[in-house]
C-alpha cells in the first residue's frame, strides 16, 4: 500500500500545479453556489447553466493553456471562463445585465468573453463554437503562431454536424486544436443512451484520425495528466487532440435548484456521483501527501469567499446599460 | 444585354476615363479577390472548388498560383462547419472570402451566419468583430430548379447584423467586393450568375463602392423603380422601352442592407409613384419591405399618386422545365406594364409597347445571352 502511495506521489504534477487546480475549482464552485443563493432573488435575470460537480475539466485542462491560447465554451461556461482566467467580476455584472458585464449586458451567462485571458466566446447553441475554435486554430497556423485552441462542449455536441463538420476539417490540415467533451450523461433532461447509440464517444475522433485522450472527469490531477499530453501532441504539430471526460452535473440542467423530484435520473445516482466529489477528492490527496495543511486550504477557500462577495457586490452597485445604447455595436466601425 | 450594360454606364467617372477598360463582371470579382489579397495578407479564399479547374465560374482563376494554397483553400462540403471555421479565422485577424457557387448551399450555413456572424460583435458588447466576405451565386434558367438558383436575399437581409450587397454591374462587383474585404463586418456579397459575363467599365486600380449607398442610375421624373442585382438589367432595359413616352427614375439599391432609404425617399418625393423590382419571391420580401417603409413614411404617403407596385417572383418553387419557367421568371416587359399602368400611358400605347418588345424576345428565354449553351 504504502509503495503505492509512493509511486502515485512521483507522478503528482508540482505541487504549484496542485495548489491551482484546487484554487480554480474551489473559484469555480463557490461561484456557482453563490448564483444558485442568490438566484431566487431575480436580479439575474437570465439563464444559468451551472456546473457544480464538474469543476476538475475546466481547471484541469486550463491549467495547461498558456495565456495565448483561445479557449471557447457553451451554455454550461462559468467554469471554463474562470479556469481560463477571465474577470470574476465581470461575468457576475454581466449574469446582473450591467454595463460592466464582460459582453456589457448584451450576452448574459450563456455569452461570456474575456480576451485578456484569451477566452474568445462562449455561445448556448449546441456545438456552435466547435468549428470557431478549429478556425483560431487555423488562423494561428496562418499567423506562425504556437497558440492552440481549445473547444468544451458536452456530450450532445457530438451529435451534430458541426462537431463533424469542425473535426475533419480539423484533422484534414493538422490543426493544433483540442476537443475537450465532458462527457455528463445528459442533454437537458434526456440521457445519452436516448440519443447515442452503445459506442465509446472517442470512436468518432479516432474515426476522424483524431489523437484520443480519456480521463475521470472527476479527478482533477487525471484531467490536467490527460490534458497536458493532449496540449503537447497539438502545440507539437501532430494535429488536433480529442480528450472525453466522465463527469456529471449535480444540479438542475438550467437554473440554481436540484432537480431530482424530476424523475429523469434517480437520487441514487445524483448521490453516487457526488460521492465523487472532483474538490473533495482532491482535498483528500493534497493533505494525504501533506502537500497542503488544513489551515492552508481553510486560507484559500477564505481567499475565494471574499473574492466572490467583492465580484457580487462590484455587480450589484454596476450602472444598467443606458437606454441611449440600444443599437451601439449592431455593426462594427 | 452588351449593349444594355454599357448604357447603364452614367458614372462621371466612366465617362471621364479615356482608357475605357471593359472587363466582364467575374473578372471583376477576380480582380477585386486578387487585389484584396495582395493589400492585405490576412486575407484567404475559401470555398468548394475554388482552386478547381472551373474556378467557381472564373472568378478565382489562378489566385493559387499567385497567392499559394495557404492561402487559397478548396474545402470539405461543410457548410456550416466551415462557416464557423472562418469566424473563428475572422475573430483572431484574418479576413477571409467564403465563396459558395450557389446560394442555396449556404441555407445549411444559416446557424453559423445567423447565430454566429450576425450578432458576434453585438452579443460580445462589441468586443470583437467578424470581417469575413460570404459570396454566394444567384441565378435563373437552364432548368436549375428549386434548390441551384434561388434568390433568397431576403432570408439574409433579415438577421440584424448582416450587410448584404448586390452589385448589378461589373464596376459596383469590384468596388463593392474591395469594401466587403475591408468591411469590419460579415457581408454577404450576392452575385447573379447572369450577370457574370456582362462587361462594363472598371478601372484598374483598387477603388471602393460605399456599402449602404444606393445609386440613381438614370434620372426620370414619372415613376420610381428601385431595383438590384440582375433586375436592374431588366429595369434599364423597360427603360429604353419606354423612352419618349415615360420617364422614369431607376434607383439601384446596391447594397440591401443596410438599405439607403434616403435615396429612395427622395425619388418617390419627386415622383410620387413607386414600383419595386426584386429577384426575389413575394411574400417576405425586399420589395414588400420597401413599399411599406414608403407606406408608413408620413411625408411620402401624403405624396403618393398611385398605390406603389411590385415585381418580383411568385411564392413558388422554381419549376425546372423551360416551358414553364418562361412563364415564371418576370421579363422586362411585366415592368414596362407596370410602369405604363403608373405612369397612366393609355392602353392601347402600353399594349403596343409590350408586343413589340414580346418580339425582340429569344425563343429560349432561359439563358442569359444566346451564346450560352448550357449548363450553369
Amino acid at each position: 500500500m504504502e509503495n503505492a502511495d509512493d509511486e502515485k506521489m512521483e507522478n503528482l504534477p508540482d505541487n504549484n500545479i496542485l495548489l491551482g487546480l484546487y484554487s480554480s475549482m474551489l473559484l469555480i464552485r463557490r461561484t456557482e453556489e453563490r448564483i444558485a443563493e442568490l438566484y431566487p432573488e431575480q436580479e439575474m435575470r437570465c439563464p444559468v447553466h451551472l456546473c457544480i460537480g464538474q469543476e476538475a475539466v475546466p481547471a484541469g485542462v486550463c491549467q495547461n493553456l498558456t495565456s495565448e491560447d483561445s479557449a471557447f465554451s457553451n451554455h454550461r461556461a462559468h467554469g471554463h471562463y474562470l479556469a481560463k482566467g477571465g474577470s470574476l467580476k465581470a461575468m457576475i455584472a454581466e449574469l446582473y445585465g450591467k454595463e460592466t458585464g464582460c459582453a456589457k449586458g448584451r450576452g448574459g451567462s450563456m455569452h461570456l468573453i474575456d480576451l485578456a485571458a484569451n477566452f474568445v466566446a462562449s455561445t448556448p447553441l449546441v456545438g456552435g463554437t466547435i468549428p470557431v475554435a478549429v478556425g483560431a486554430a487555423l488562423a494561428a497556423r496562418m499567423q506562425k503562431k504556437n497558440a492552440i485552441s481549445v473547444a468544451f462542449f458536452g456530450d450532445s455536441a457530438v451529435e451534430g454536424g458541426a462537431f463533424h463538420e469542425a473535426t475533419n476539417f480539423a484533422a484534414l490540415h493538422r490543426l493544433p486544436v483540442l476537443f475537450a467533451c465532458e462527457n455528463n450523461l445528459y442533454a437537458s433532461q434526456t440521457h445519452i443512451r436516448e440519443r447515442q447509440p452503445e459506442r465509446e464517444i472517442t470512436q468518432l475522433a479516432k474515426a476522424q484520425g483524431i489523437a484520443v485522450f480519456k480521463a475521470d472527469g472527476n479527478d482533477a490531477i487525471a484531467v490536467y495528466t490527460a490534458a497536458k499530453k493532449a496540449v503537447e501532441h497539438a502545440r507539437s504539430g501532430a494535429g488536433p487532440a480529442f480528450l472525453e471526460f466522465a463527469t456529471y452535473r449535480w444540479l438542475e440542467h438550467v437554473g440554481p435548484n436540484d432537480d431530482s423530484k424530476l424523475g429523469y435520473r434517480t437520487a441514487q445516482e445524483i448521490a453516487e456521483w457526488k460521492e465523487k466529489d472532483p474538490i473533495k477528492k482532491l482535498r483528500e490527496t493534497l493533505l494525504g501527501k501533506r502537500v497542503s495543511t488544513e489551515k492552508e486550504l481553510e486560507a484559500i477557500d477564505e481567499t475565494v469567499k471574499k473574492e466572490v462577495n467583492e465580484a457580487f457586490r462590484f455587480a450589484k452597485e454596476s450602472p444598467f446599460p443606458a437606454k441611449e445604447t440600444l443599437a451601439d455595436n449592431l455593426y462594427a466601425d | 444585354m452588351l449593349m444594355e450594360m454599357e448604357k447603364m454606364e452614367t458614372t462621371a467617372e466612366a465617362a471621364k476615363d479615356e482608357r475605357k477598360r471593359k472587363i466582364t463582371y467575374a473578372e471583376a470579382v477576380l480582380e477585386a479577390t486578387d487585389q484584396c489579397m495582395q493589400m492585405d495578407s490576412s486575407v484567404f479564399v475559401i470555398g468548394e472548388g475554388v482552386p478547381d479547374p472551373k474556378h467557381i465560374f472564373g472568378t478565382t482563376t489562378g489566385l493559387r498560383e499567385k497567392h499559394g494554397k495557404n492561402r487559397v483553400l478548396d474545402m470539405p462540403v461543410s457548410e456550416n462547419g466551415l462557416t464557423g471555421v472562418c469566424i473563428g479565422a475572422a475573430l483572431k485577424g484574418l479576413r477571409p472570402i467564403m465563396v459558395h457557387q450557389r446560394l442555396d448551399f449556404i441555407l445549411l450555413a444559416m446557424d453559423q451566419i445567423v447565430n454566429n456572424a450576425a450578432k458576434w460583435h453585438y452579443m460580445f458588447g462589441g468586443r470583437l468583430s467578424v470581417p469575413m466576405v460570404i459570396r454566394a451565386i444567384i441565378g435563373q434558367g437552364w432548368g436549375q430548379g428549386a434548390q441551384h438558383s434561388q434568390n433568397l436575399q431576403a432570408i439574409l437581409a433579415h438577421a440584424p447584423g448582416l450587410k448584404v450587397v448586390m452589385p448589378s454591374n461589373a464596376y459596383d462587383a469590384k468596388g463593392l467586393l474591395i469594401a466587403s474585404v475591408k468591411d469590419n463586418n460579415p457581408v454577404i456579397f450576392i452575385e447573379h450568375r447572369w450577370l457574370h459575363n456582362i462587361t462594363g467599365y472598371v478601372p484598374e486600380k483598387p477603388y471602393t463602392v460605399p456599402i449602404g449607398k444606393a445609386k440613381v442610375l438614370r434620372e426620370g421624373k414619372d415613376v420610381t423603380i428601385v431595383t438590384s442585382s440582375y433586375m436592374t438589367v431588366q429595369a434599364m432595359k423597360a427603360a429604353n422601352a419606354l423612352a419618349g413616352k415615360v420617364s422614369p427614375e431607376i434607383i439601384d439599391l446596391r447594397t440591401i442592407k443596410p438599405l439607403d432609404f434616403e435615396t429612395i425617399r427622395q425619388s418617390v418625393e419627386k415622383t410620387g409613384k413607386l414600383l419595386v423590382i426584386d429577384s426575389g419571391y413575394y411574400s417576405g420580401g425586399l420589395a414588400g419591405d420597401i413599399i411599406a417603409r414608403v407606406s408608413e413614411n408620413k411625408s411620402l404617403f401624403g405624396r403618393l399618386k398611385a398605390a406603389p407596385k411590385r415585381v418580383t417572383l411568385p411564392d413558388i418553387p422554381t419549376p425546372t422545365s423551360h416551358a414553364l419557367s418562361k412563364h415564371y421568371y418576370p421579363s422586362h416587359i411585366d415592368i414596362i406594364k407596370e410602369v405604363c399602368e403608373l405612369a397612366n400611358v393609355p392602353e392601347g400605347q402600353a399594349k403596343a409597347i409590350a408586343e413589340s418588345e414580346r418580339q425582340k424576345l429569344p425563343a429560349k428565354p432561359d439563358v442569359p445571352d444566346p451564346s450560352f449553351t448550357g449548363p450553369f
